[in-house]
């Protein structure tokens, strides 16, 4: 029981480094710092699974693993190299300012907190703070999606709010089939080689990576 | 009830030591970039010799541009005297002092951008004017730090409130406290103390015109803030009241030369950053303090 | 084992068409993997097997009265996407023929997933395998379309998955076994747990909505559809957004066991009308005959979320809408496309005299404008008047007085288009294109036989489809 504690936690410890790397990425106002804390958001996502297991698992080691690598090191190595090869400007150039987002963020954060608490938790969850940690990504996420023009830094966005929903799907490690788990990974996987390709296209049709240019279709 | 000899004892204290505090930072940045820098009693020496010079007043000047500096040092010195030096407490302590200290601290402000509009020239209102506007952030992160700790302790008395809780909210209201400290007394990334040019000036650009002995009342004054923000960061995070006297002024001793040297190492480390971007740091020290502010409020209730 | 088929055969197709090495000859593989895929979809439609209640992918009532509507336009599409492709052969076709068979594949996934985990991999696998078709057509435009649609809807399909960890979340905490089949969802009926029910709802809702272009978060599809060839618009209108409205009423229905149906009624319906309203409004100021399109599919998703909300005449309603609509909408984007090629331009300061330049497209696609606007005799006339008879019966005349307001404004902006499209004479560019496009039976032809079966479902409509939906709407209105 008493390791249990230690472990729930230095598992609500990452969690909160999780949300504290949110608000340094909608503050960040440079490129390559924006990605390293999506980076380590992901690594510091990838260890949890590995605290919630009570003995040691080999799938849950694999998932956990994958989880690390893409998200921590191929996802943002892509991102480096698109930004490297396109040579584009390493300001971020916000729509909606960094003061505004980071009190936009931050003001999330409180609401995620003062929300699940309306949220009612099974016994082993209670005192977590997957759920607050998890919405507040989200919240994090939309903000840098709407807020940020560049596309690179709109896919941090889309990824910080992809490792929200990771949060809360930890809620889920004992209960869901492995099926559906491998599924969802494949499926975020191919999914942000996809954003990958169309970023590239992107880059050479436009010769930046400015969505503000994608202006052409409107009403 | 105190003795006369410990007032007398502590007001030297604040009045001899403070001036060491910028000496220590110049001698830490001289000695990263590999020079010999100034002695570190120099401040000492400014004080001494400005103190026997006169005074240039311009035509314009009205009695303020004297009197604002006057104030100024009385305020700090004021709010230097309400703040409780671990298991000593005090010199003065009472219900709700805090409210005085805050207030004070923005009277030394209002009246030093006060005397340095009294000259009439562009620079000194410009300074001014940047002056006030961080300060509405970096005051509203003060002020937040505060309530972190009077929600933690349930007290508005400071001697019974710098009782720090251990853990995440400690840290977060050092960091913030620092970002504060570094704010206020204008060290670099906020302004550049060293600076020549006037355009880039906070702090500097108010004091361009002074002279004499309110020039050392404010460099004076200036060095008193520093130890200050550095006493109330400490006493916010460590538990000194709880120590023995002479652990509890160790203690103290060490970690205001500690803040003292980190201020230094990031002023050799950092450069000073763009006036835009100045404001998104002072929105951090806020948001620091107050999800410091959360985590207490919230570690209240369960 | 034939459901199954349904399923590996496309995608089977896919991998086929991925290796195949003839450029000419790739294209006939969409008809002919459709043309199985239709008679599986049909034999199955007439002959349903028997569900097993735990199985996770099955051929239930609920497909079987949509996934035919699917099979069948994807079918006509691709037997227009062989001339389509023979038209356009400066560009390579091997990603495009391969995709298209495999969003037949995950849509038939879609359609039949009877598990909230497999429903979300099918859907998500459907929107990734349709960003290829987007830009087909290689121009800057098509790119930035592509990339509107890949943000809003990876953040549609990102919600969708947090709401089904929600209605997960909402199973285990009050002792679900953490089988997460449709069955056992609504089964475990009252006993889930209200806040997560909701939350579940709100997300999958915006998620899932978001994949069939609801307002507000429709904005992908002017773009995508404006971009696209015809056919990927055709396939994405009829088919993409019905597996959508299929995972919505699945879903509507496990909300509904827990107690919270009169909750998921009156969002469905609000975000419904509201739908219509913005599409309204959008379809009066357009210029764009490709875009119109897509506000006017807009408008047909909010007239299936409004019968969706009108219990089990409105979802009856609503199925038979599915239908009337993914047939008429594929016969107006087969005969835009032509309009188009012909024209050489897409909007209404461009195009002129279509009447002259290609006149059997232009009057398909006049006859089309007609049935799309619930003109009789064709089949949306009769799927929205019954909706709108589901509503006064469910004695919400006040929403039924908005909807038809609504579309008597959609029908303003789309007549005011077409017309402008049609009538006048020609713009002297547009004789040099349609000379390098003609009109031929191949292109024609597709659709106009939508249109026909379109105009059969709304005079005679077919006494086993009458069935198939009456066979779901009692699947979703009895079950446990």
């Amino acid at each position: 029981m008493e390791r249990r504690c230690r472990v729930s936690g230095t598992l609500n410890l990452l969690i909160g480094l999780a949300m504290g790397l949110n608000l340094l990425a909608l503050a960040s106002s440079r490129l390559p710092t924006l990605i390293g804390a999506v980076a380590v958001q992901g690594v510091v996502l990838g260890v949890m699974p590995l605290l919630m297991e009570h003995q040691f698992d080999w799938i849950v080691a694999l998932v956990a693993l994958g989880t690390m690598a893409v998200k921590g090191f191929v996802i943002p190595g892509l991102l480096r190299r698109a930004m490297r090869t396109a040579s584009v400007d390493r300001e971020v150039e916000p729509s909606i300012g960094f003061v505004a987002s980071l009190l936009l963020g931050s003001g999330g954060t409180i609401a995620a907190v003062a929300l699940s608490r309306a949220l009612p938790l099974l016994p082993e969850h209670a005192g977590s703070l997957l759920v607050p940690g998890s919405i507040a990504s989200v919240l994090t996420g939309f903000v840098l999606l709407i807020g940020r023009s560049k596309a690179i830094s709109q896919v941090c966005g889309y990824l910080v709010l992809e490792n929200g929903i990771y949060l809360f799907g930890l809620l889920l490690i004992h209960a869901t089939p492995l099926l559906v788990e491998a599924g969802i990974l494949l499926d975020v996987t191919v999914g942000i080689f996809v954003t990958g390709i169309i970023v590239d296209r992107i880059q050479r049709a436009f010769d930046s990576l400015d969505t503000r240019k994608l202006n052409v279709l409107r009403e | 009830m105190m003795s006369f000899l410990e007032i007398v004892l502590r007001v030297a204290g604040w009045l001899v030591l403070a001036p060491l505090l910028p000496g220590i930072i110049n001698k830490v940045k001289a000695w990263v970039a590999g020079r010999r820098g100034p002695p570190v009693l120099q401040l000492y020496y400014d004080l001494g010799r400005l103190w026997q010079k006169g005074v240039v007043l311009s035509t314009l000047a009205s009695p303020g541009f004297i009197a604002g500096p006057a104030v100024t040092w009385v305020a700090i010195f004021g709010a230097a005297m309400l703040l409780p030096l671990g298991p000593a407490g005090a010199a003065l302590s009472f219900r709700g002092d805090v409210l005085l200290l805050i207030y004070l601290l923005a009277l030394a402000r209002f009246c030093t951008t006060w005397a340095a509009l009294e000259t009439g020239s562009a620079f000194e209102g410009m300074g001014a004017a940047r002056e006030v506007s961080y300060a509405v952030l970096s005051e509203a992160a003060l002020i937040t730090a505060v309530l972190t700790l009077s929600v933690h302790t349930g007290s508005v008395t400071l001697a019974t409130m710098l009782e720090p809780a251990a853990g995440a909210g400690a840290a977060l209201l050092g960091a913030g406290l620092f970002c504060v400290l570094l704010a206020e007394n204008c060290r670099v990334p906020f302004d550049d103390p060293n600076t020549h040019l006037e355009l880039t000036m906070i702090h500097e650009a108010m004091i361009l015109d002074h002279s004499g002995p309110p020039l050392a009342a404010i460099l004076h004054g200036a060095a008193m803030k520093l130890l200050f923000f550095a006493l109330l960061l400490i006493e916010a995070v460590v538990p000194v009241g709880t120590l023995s006297p002479f652990a509890a002024a160790a203690t103290l001793a060490a970690s205001v030369l500690a803040v003292t040297v980190a201020v230094g190492l990031v002023e050799s480390l950092l450069a000073r950053l763009a006036f835009r971007r100045v404001p998104l740091l002072l929105t951090t020290a806020f948001l620091l303090c107050l999800f410091a502010l959360l985590v207490a409020w919230k570690g209240g209730a369960a | 084992m034939k459901p199954l088929l349904l399923i590996l055969l496309p995608l089977a197709g896919a991998v086929l068409a991925a290796v195949w090495p003839g450029e000419r000859t790739r294209p006939w593989l969409m008809p002919v993997f459709g043309l199985m895929h239709t008679v599986l979809a049909f034999w199955l439609l007439f002959d349903p097997p028997v569900v097993a209640p735990g199985a996770w992918l099955a051929f239930d009532p609920l497909a079987r009265a949509v996934l035919p509507a699917v099979s069948l336009l994807f079918l006509v599409c691709a037997a227009y996407g062989v001339s389509y492709l023979r038209v356009r052969s400066e560009r390579p076709n091997r990603v495009f023929v391969a995709m298209m068979l495999a969003v037949l594949g995950l849509l038939s996934a879609g359609h039949q997933a009877r598990h909230l985990g497999l429903l979300w991999i099918a859907t998500e696998g459907v929107t990734l395998a349709a960003v290829p078709l987007l830009h087909f057509n290689g121009t800057a435009r098509a790119i930035e379309a592509t990339w509107k649609y890949l943000l809003v809807g990876g953040t549609g399909i990102a919600l969708s998955l947090l709401g089904s960890f929600c209605l997960s979340y909402a199973s285990l905490h009050s002792g679900g076994s953490g089988d997460l089949t449709f069955v056992a969802l609504a089964h475990q009926g009252a006993g889930l747990s209200r806040p997560w029910v909701l939350s579940a709802w709100v997300l999958l809702l915006v998620g899932y909505g978001t994949k069939m272009g609801l307002a507000p978060m429709h904005t992908w599809k002017p773009d995508a559809y404006g971009e696209a060839p015809g056919i990927v618009g055709a396939i994405l209108a009829g088919g993409v957004t019905t597996v959508a409205f299929t995972a919505v009423l699945r879903i509507r229905a496990v909300v509904s066991a827990a107690g919270e149906g009169a909750i998921a009624d009156r969002t469905l319906l609000a975000i419904g009308l509201f739908s219509m309203l913005v599409a309204a409004l959008f379809l009066l100021g357009t210029r764009d005959f490709k875009r119109m399109l897509a506000y006017s599919s807009v408008e047909h998703m909010g007239i299936l979320s409004v019968g969706a909300a009108l219990g089990g005449a409105g979802v009856w309603a609503a199925l038979f809408h599915v239908w009337s609509n993914s047939l008429t909408k594929g016969a107006l984007f087969l005969s835009a496309g032509n309009i188009n090629r012909a024209a050489g331009g897409r909007t209404m300061d461009q195009v002129r005299g279509m009447s002259i330049i290609a006149p059997q497209s232009a009057a398909i696609f006049v006859a089309g404008m007609f049935a799309v606007t619930a003109c009789p005799p064709f089949g949306p006339f009769f799927s929205e008047l019954r909706v709108v008879r589901a509503a006064f019966d469910a004695g919400r005349s006040g929403a039924a007085a908005m909807f038809l307001g609504c579309m008597l404004f959609a029908f303003f902006g789309l007549t005011r288009l077409v017309f402008a499209i049609v009538d006048g004479r020609p713009r002297p560019a547009s004789s040099i294109t349609s000379r390098r496009f003609p009109e031929n039976a191949s292109v024609v032809m597709p659709p106009l036989i939508l249109l026909a079966f379109s105009l059969w479902l709304g005079l005679a409509t077919p006494t086993v489809l009458l069935d198939a939906w009456t066979g779901a709407v009692a699947q979703l209105y009895l079950a446990p």
